[in-house]
């Protein structure tokens, strides 16, 4: 689970354009606040997709999902399985 | 005679969305994700519509059509999961951008509510911009509860 907090993060680093680091941003802050733009949010949805090797079903394309890395990480895991 | 507040309680109320889009992004993501990118967000009619003369892809004309989609979501705030591709910008006979919305997101965006929308767009100094206006019925309060992306 650590290491899919560190590959979320990671994600965030690379597409994000958040405007300070992701490495260190509150799980529970909101990226939007932080600089993730729609388009952004994008990228970061496709770079996750390559890194867990999944697809975001429509249901969890909402603004919400991608507002908080608890937020991504509750969407992760209703991919991917909590303990996967 | 019904006063000119009355009758807007019953018509509902215009939403306002807009949006801008940094075209130099959109480049960016076109040539990191490709095919990928593109399928997920834009309709095979605005990707046939983006295109120029030679073929090549014109990523000012997409950043537009992504300020669409996205000024739709702010003014219209989606019930659900909304795929981008299916809020779809489609250009009438005389070239006039209008908005059409398919599958999961014509209910999402509560279609069936809206009287008459609009949207322009516009494209300069490395951006793609729209503003996209509807006029919707009431809805019960609390029906409409969750903005989506």
């Amino acid at each position: 689970m650590n290491n899919r907090v560190g590959l979320v993060r990671a994600v965030l680093a690379d597409h994000g354009k958040l405007h300070g680091s992701a490495a260190t941003i509150s799980a529970t802050a909101s990226l939007y606040s932080a600089g993730l733009t729609s388009h952004a949010s994008v990228n970061v949805m496709l770079a996750l997709e390559d890194t867990f090797d999944i697809e975001f079903p429509e249901r969890l394309l909402t603004r919400a999902t991608f507002e908080t890395i608890d937020n991504l990480l509750a969407a992760l895991d209703s991919v991917l399985g909590a303990e996967a | 005679m019904s006063t000119a507040s009355e009758a807007a309680g019953r018509i509902g109320s215009i939403r306002v969305g807009t949006d801008l889009v940094s075209v130099a992004e959109v480049q960016a993501s076109i040539d990191e994700f490709g095919e990928r990118y593109l399928q997920r967000v834009y309709s095979s009619h605005e990707l046939a519509t983006c295109r120029s003369e030679s073929g090549h892809l014109q990523a000012h004309r997409l950043a537009a059509r992504f300020a669409a989609k996205e000024s739709v979501i702010k003014a219209l705030t989606p019930s659900g999961g909304v795929t981008l591709r299916d809020i779809e910008v489609v250009l009438d006979p005389r070239g006039r951008p209008t908005m059409e919305f398919r599958g999961c997101a014509a209910d999402a965006l509560g279609l069936e509510t809206i009287l008459s929308h609009s949207v322009s767009l516009t494209h300069d100094g490395g951006y793609g911009g729209a503003v996209y206006a509807a006029l919707v019925v009431a809805a019960p309060s609390g029906q409409r509860h969750e903005a989506a992306r």
